[in-house]
């Protein structure tokens, strides 16, 4: 047990270090998202709805957007029908960010807070800017 | 009875993969909704392009650059002064340069150092797709060989293969460098290699090529290859003869010149 | 058995700092790569491959060095062999750990490396290549730690390592072929466009791997209390002295093809380029007639048996291949496959500052790995000899 310092001397700053994020941000609350969809195409809009369910936008928004470039692009179907019948141009610039053309009031307010980082925008181009 | 540990892990298994496969489930149950072509969308086996230079030159000598700046504005092309690391998606070659195995010693001087428009062959047996470590590249079911610049991975191995010198890659991040921003069309970034797509996106809405649509003098016929009344095919058999780059090579290409 | 890289001299100790320093150079040049872009390097749209992927060309060939020592001692019966298998192993681990760390820096967008795995495309031949090489790498390190820790526990390696072994001949011929078949399957690229492309890089690895194998066998010798024998080494010479032959045998052919038939198209451009330069451009041509005197010279020491037996010699001459090889695959073969580009324009290429240093960053991390497994090895078997 001649170690035993040096063992748990590593073991302290493995845990130190790892616990670290917590730590340096305890009691300071993030701000919560608060996606805004104060923009004059969805304000046009008689009933405030995405292309599906608010809920289902929320969560497969990612996979639903992989699956559009997949069909666009590999297959050359442009045209999405969703569940309710209605048809839509598969399209980010043309089709999303013509409603939510606030990318920093919609998209990137959950992005960060989540901490994620898409990098769609790194090609497509949101109306104000980024 | 008690269950053995063969009947545990057999039921385990099974258990566990239905648990693995309920998200596919669920998905495919929850979702009704469809994908289509546009209805609009022109369809085609074979697109390809016949440039008629004679046509072109008088107006190209006065000038005339509408094709290359309708496609730069509609696919947001960078304007990089810098030879190293151009992207080009349509430019002109002197003969020369365009089709160096039918340089001859006593040109006509009708045909020598003058300019051909050059852009990607959209060949029908691409090298480019073949070398293509994650199909980045590929050919669409209407003979365009097109990217998915989601995927591609920078390797530059198609830059390699392709013999026409057609493939640019985004040595720096392109954005900078683009003139006149068109919202309606993504950029891309650096670390893709590009390249002209045929106007793909436009073909798929019912809508020419734009350098083909740009053209006031109809000096660049668009159609099917297949198709025997197309306006390409028509522009074809209306001359003499047509040649097309480096056709030794076995790549097919799919843009032809008249001369 | 990892303990044993921690316990060294104060030079051993002083070597790892230096390595790692350059390690941290390279890393510090890959960073900026991976902000700026490729644009910090000397590459353009018309030689879209340069210093790194002539590494790992020439780098896969270094990996041969395995092959050269294993083929004969288990399908031959070399026994003087015995004692550098391993050697030959680890250098092998640590080149092609190289040549994927080359591919990598080489990737415009290195994070999306998997595609290749999530997207498996078997009409790529880089599919392919990345298949043998991840392939060779676990042979070889895999059979390389088990038959050094039979060593250590003076044991005999457990019998399913020599499958892999037998398994690792044939799949060091294809890396070699793999590869060349990255270059030769490309139309319109008429300096690569060659069927002896795959013999030519079997004959060049055959001869540069093995020749650094002898350098290192003897800076072992010197430093450690582990001599590899002069008997192994002396084989080694002979399978040098063949490949060497025979690869300058192969550059001759690809002259005579080119030149004789006349033909444009079968790379008399790119050789022109190479040796007496193009259109007024001319960059590489000092670097390939020191390629040409290095071989001749490596040549007559090498096929002269006075000189080979001569370690002072044989050092040179090995020096020589070795550099001489690094030219002709690290430099000239990939740069003169892009020049003249297809629309026979001649543009030239030069390496930048901190693509070199990247390069040398990655030299330096395969010498690290090289230096720490063979610390490892020469400990086991300086315990062995006691």
């Amino acid at each position: 047990m001649r170690d035993f310092r040096y063992i748990l001397t590593g073991l302290a700053i493995f845990v130190a270090v790892v616990t670290f994020p917590l730590w340096i941000n305890a009691g300071k609350a993030a701000q919560p998202p608060d996606p805004s969809l104060d923009t004059p195409a969805i304000n046009q809009l008689p009933k405030k709805q995405c292309i599906e369910a608010t809920d289902y936008m929320r969560q497969k928004h990612m996979q639903l957007l992989d699956q559009w470039r997949t069909e666009a692009i590999r297959e050359g179907k442009t045209v999405y029908t969703a569940s309710d019948g209605q048809k839509y141009q598969i399209s980010l610039e043309n089709t999303c960010l013509s409603c939510h053309s606030n990318k920093s009031q919609f998209c990137d307010q959950c992005h960060n807070y989540l901490g994620v980082e898409p990098d769609c925008f790194s090609c497509h181009q949101a109306p104000d800017g980024g | 009875m008690p269950i053995t540990r063969r009947e545990f892990l057999k039921w385990g298994g099974i258990v566990l993969l239905g648990l693995g496969a309920w998200p596919t489930v669920r998905g495919l149950a929850a979702n009704r909704s469809t994908y289509e072509a546009n209805p609009q969308a022109y369809s085609g086996q074979k697109w390809g392009l016949a440039i008629t230079m004679s046509t072109c030159w008088p107006h190209y000598q006065a000038g005339c650059r509408k094709c290359f700046l309708a496609c730069q504005r509609e696919h947001n092309i960078p304007d990089i002064d810098n030879p190293k690391e151009e992207i080009k998606w349509i430019w002109t070659e002197p003969y020369e340069r365009a089709f160096p195995e039918l340089n001859q010693s006593y040109l006509n001087p009708r045909y020598k150092g003058r300019p051909f428009i050059v852009l990607c062959n959209h060949c029908d047996n691409p090298p480019c797709v073949r070398v293509c470590p994650t199909q980045a590249t590929f050919k669409r079911p209407d003979g365009i060989v097109a990217m998915d610049y989601h995927r591609c991975i920078g390797c530059r191995y198609c830059m390699a293969a392709c013999p026409y010198g057609a493939r640019s890659f985004n040595f720096q991040d392109p954005r900078p460098f683009i003139r006149e921003p068109n919202p309606a069309f993504p950029t891309r970034e650096k670390g893709v290699v590009e390249k002209c797509n045929l106007c793909a996106e436009r073909i798929d809405q019912g809508l020419v090529p734009a350098c083909v649509e740009a053209c006031p003098y109809g000096a660049i016929a668009f159609g099917d290859l297949e198709d025997p009344t197309s306006n390409v095919r028509k522009a074809l058999y209306a001359v003499g003869y047509a040649i097309q780059r480096k056709p030794e090579l076995g790549t097919k290409p799919k843009i032809y010149y008249l001369v | 058995m990892l303990e044993k890289a921690l316990r060294g001299s104060k030079a051993y100790w002083g070597w790892i700092i230096f390595l790692l320093a350059l390690v941290s150079i390279g890393f510090a040049c890959y960073l900026g790569q991976l902000s700026r872009g490729l644009a910090i390097t000397g590459m353009s749209r018309d030689v879209s491959w340069g210093l790194y992927i002539g590494q790992f060309t020439f780098l896969v060939g270094v990996a041969a060095s395995a092959v050269m020592v294993v083929l004969p001692y288990y399908l031959h019966n070399v026994k003087e062999f015995g004692r550098i298998t391993i050697l030959g192993e680890f250098l092998a681990v640590s080149a092609i750990i190289m040549c994927l760390l080359f591919v990598i820096v080489d990737l415009g967008k290195p994070m999306r490396l998997l595609n290749m795995i999530l997207y498996p495309t078997p009409r790529s031949i880089l599919f392919w290549d990345m298949v043998v090489l991840t392939g060779y790498l676990l042979l070889n390190l895999i059979t390389g730690w088990h038959a050094l820790e039979a060593e250590a526990k003076t044991v005999t390696p457990p019998g399913w390592t020599k499958i892999l072994v037998y398994i690792s001949i044939p799949w060091a011929v294809s890396i070699h072929t793999v590869t060349a078949f990255l270059y030769a399957g490309l139309p319109g690229r008429h300096y690569w466009l060659t069927a002896i492309m795959a013999a030519r890089f079997l004959a060049s690895a055959f001869a540069s791997g093995p020749a650094l194998l002898i350098l290192l066998s003897f800076v072992i010798k010197r430093v450690s209390r582990f001599d590899p024998g002069r008997e192994a080494i002396q084989k080694l010479a002979g399978i040098v002295t063949y490949a060497t032959a025979i690869s300058a045998f192969f550059i001759g052919l690809e002259f005579f093809t080119a030149f004789y038939s006349q033909v444009p198209a079968h790379g008399m451009t790119s050789l022109a380029y190479l040796f007496w330069g193009l259109e007024g451009h001319g960059k590489l041509v000092p670097w390939m007639w020191v390629f040409v005197l290095l071989l001749a010279l490596a040549l007559v020491l090498l096929i002269n048996p006075q000189t080979r037996a001569q370690e002072k010699w044989l050092k040179l001459a090995s020096a020589a291949v070795f550099f001489g090889m690094w030219i002709e695959k690290g430099i000239g073969l990939v740069i003169a496959g892009f020049i003249p580009n297809p629309l026979e324009k001649v543009v030239e290429y030069v390496p930048t500052l901190p693509e070199a240093l990247i390069a040398l960053g990655i030299w330096a991390a395969g010498f690290l790995i090289l230096t720490l497994l063979y610390k490892i090895t020469i400990a086991v078997k300086e315990e062995t000899v006691q």
